[in-house]
């Protein structure tokens, strides 16, 4: 395996970075500085404003400043700089991390979209929803395995067998094509709340099967353990049995298959989104915010479209490296698998 | 062998069953269908339209609708598509070919990079070599296909290297065959290397640490005491018994390829069976999308089997037809 089993600074780096970014998406409204639906109809593809320091002297009145923009050419989108404009960028200020005095020029860290919304607001927000949705995802499709599998392991005999003839079916559908069209059946006239929970369902339903499969192995091999003869000879219910004895002895790869889970669900929802099927706009996901990348010349001409994607990298090597990690410390016998 | 390949062809026919039907179900449930876009339109006199919905039987009750899909779809007739207004037969024709191509030219270049990258890092464990070529294994499974298709099309746009998207020119059928196999090949690179990154990338590191566990086996050992040379020791002891469980995984990676070239395939603008289902998602148009499903479980049902066969031919210790969870 690529890791010590003592976590290294890359393990260190992932879970820090983990938890920036889930605490950014909490905190979203205080780190963002902007709200994330305002057009600002002036500025359309704009790119990230400058970042000056005053000088020291000048501190009073803000540490930062940055220049307006003016759009030269609408056609081409060309901005022009006012150099000899200072627009203050306060830190802590009117309850945001940093923002510029209302109704003002604007400060857009990442540069704006199509329509002029300040993209760095749009991620902070969009990473609210792909970032919970490997949470929700991993929690319901694991529910399900957990239920499943034990079920399967524990019983055996015919319960067992049509329960795995189901994960069979299940496993050989063709997941991605099958999310598309499942994803036609979202109405899109639902609320952003609604569509976000449908979509976790469907890709949930989409991954419990494999993960059921290997619960249902673990739980048949730990039902012929004495400590589990003991407890039924004690009279423990069925029930008991599987709570308290059995399903405990399931978590270490529990953790590790849910962190290496959670990207599958991070890129199906930006997957989804990216190709007009998942979240609709004007909600943000790091997902939908790249469909205006789909079009060759605005990549080129607007690169910082792309930084979303650089979000969703980030936060997918992140879990895998996690993930990875926690495979060798908690369970050498895994492998690389 | 013969009765266990039957025995699994009748396996598939309950699974594609239920596939489909589920698909049916899914497509039923949307709302709204391609007529109700159609009813939008005020140059279409609603008699046409009601015409239309008659004509591709869109007034049947479900169950009914589904068992003549059904029925037709046993006579190799796989309905009209309603917004091409073409057999959806030829549709998908026109189209599977493409994404077959793209999806085993994705696996061939995984194997050719995979295996031998694999084989040189794990020789050297922990050398600088193995670390920087894991960190970017690690990097090439982390990121996100579409991703890498925007880099890679920023890439082709500004150094003109390859052509940007599709399949293949606009030109391809006044092409020589020569000419339509190198446009095709020049058209192929870029979403073949976007598929196959990441399958690559786990695939180099599982190799890795078959060998690394390989190495320690007796028979190595055994092999090296006798004074074979490295190359000998390598090549006949070790790599014959990493190689294997690889067999297994190529079907499965097949199956994976294939899903994955629909995405790729809708991101990068090519010409496949994921943008075809795509379109037909988009348009709710039922024929085309229940084609395209089942064309779609049909490959890759068909590629499981195809590594398990194959896993018996260079596995003779493997015998699925007596072990019954193949």
């Amino acid at each position: 395996m690529t890791l010590r089993r003592r976590p290294g600074a890359v393990v260190w780096a992932s879970a820090a970075l983990l938890t920036l970014f889930y605490l950014t998406a909490l905190a979203a409204p205080f780190v963002a500085p902007y709200n994330f639906t305002e057009q600002n109809r002036a500025f359309p593809n704009c790119p990230p404003s400058s970042l000056h320091m005053n000088e020291p002297r000048r501190w009073g009145e803000s540490i930062f400043h940055t220049h307006p923009r003016v759009l030269a050419d609408p056609l081409t989108r060309r901005y022009d700089e006012h150099a000899d404009v200072r627009v203050p960028v306060r830190l802590l200020w009117r309850g945001h991390l940093f923002t510029t005095p209302p109704d003002g020029p604007k400060y857009f860290l990442l540069g704006t979209d199509g329509l002029g919304r300040d993209l760095f607001s749009r991620i902070v927000y969009g990473g609210r929803i792909s970032l919970s949705i490997g949470l929700v995802g991993v929690a319901i499709s694991f529910s399900i395995g957990m239920l499943v599998g034990s079920v399967a392991g524990y019983s055996g005999g015919w319960v067992d067998n049509l329960l795995m003839r189901l994960v069979e079916i299940e496993m050989s559908l063709p997941s991605f094509y099958f999310l598309l069209a499942l994803a036609a059946i979202i109405p899109p006239q639902l609320s952003s709340a609604a569509t976000f929970f449908l979509i976790v369902v469907l890709m949930s339903f989409i991954n419990w099967a494999g993960f059921a499969r290997i619960i249902r192995g673990l739980v048949a091999s730990l039902r012929e353990y004495e400590y589990v003869t003991a407890a039924r000879a004690l009279g423990a219910s069925r029930w008991r049995i599987l709570t308290r004895h059995i399903i405990p002895g399931t978590f270490s790869y529990t953790i590790i298959a849910a962190t290496l889970s959670i990207p599958a669900f991070i890129l199906g929802e930006s997957a989804l989104s990216l190709l007009g099927l998942g979240i609709q706009e004007p909600s943000a996901s790091w997902g939908n915010l790249l469909a205006e990348a789909q079009n060759v010349q605005n990549l080129v001409r607007y690169p910082w479209i792309l930084t979303p994607g650089v979000f969703i990298f980030l936060a997918v090597m992140a879990f895998n490296f996690l993930g990875d990690y926690l495979r060798d410390r908690l369970d050498p016998r895994m492998g690389a698998k | 062998m013969a009765s266990y390949l039957l025995r699994r062809l009748l396996h598939m026919i309950p699974l594609l069953l239920g596939i489909t039907f589920l698909a049916f179900l899914v497509i039923a449930m949307a709302p709204g269908d391609y007529f109700s876009t159609l009813k939008m339109n005020p140059s279409i006199s609603p008699q046409l339209i009601h015409e239309m919905e008659i004509q591709f039987g869109y007034g049947d009750p479900l169950l009914i609708r589904y068992l003549k899909w059904l029925w037709r779809a046993l006579h190799f007739d796989l309905g009209i598509s309603v917004a091409y207004r073409v057999q959806v037969t030829a549709l998908i024709s026109a189209r599977a070919g493409n994404t077959v191509i793209l999806a085993l030219a994705s696996l061939l270049a995984t194997w050719t990079l995979a295996v031998p990258i694999g084989i040189v890092v794990a020789l050297r464990p922990n050398s600088l070599i193995d670390r920087v070529l894991s960190f970017v294994a690690f990097f090439g499974m982390s990121l996100p296909n579409f991703f890498l298709a925007f880099l890679l099309m920023v890439l082709a746009l500004r150094t003109g290297w390859f052509p940007i998207g599709g399949t293949f020119s606009v030109n391809y059928d006044s092409l020589s065959l020569w000419g339509k196999i190198t446009d095709r090949l020049a058209h192929l690179w870029l979403p073949m290397f976007v598929l196959g990154v990441a399958g690559m990338a786990s695939l180099m590191r599982l190799m890795r640490a078959n060998i690394l566990e390989i190495k320690q086996a007796d028979f190595v050992r055994t092999a090296r005491a006798k004074g074979l040379p490295q190359r000998t020791v390598v090549a006949k002891h070790i790599l014959r018994n990493a190689l294997n469980p690889f067999v297994t995984l190529a079907g499965y990676e097949l199956g994976n390829l294939l899903g994955g070239a629909a995405l790729v395939e809708a991101v990068m603008n090519l010409q496949g069976l994921g943008t075809l289902l795509l379109d037909a998602v988009r348009s709710l148009d039922v024929y085309l999308v229940m084609g395209s499903v089942l064309i779609g479980s049909v490959l890759l049902l068909l590629g499981n089997l195809l590594a398990d066969v194959v896993l018996t031919v260079v596995d003779p210790r493997i015998d699925f037809t007596r072990a019954n969870n193949a």
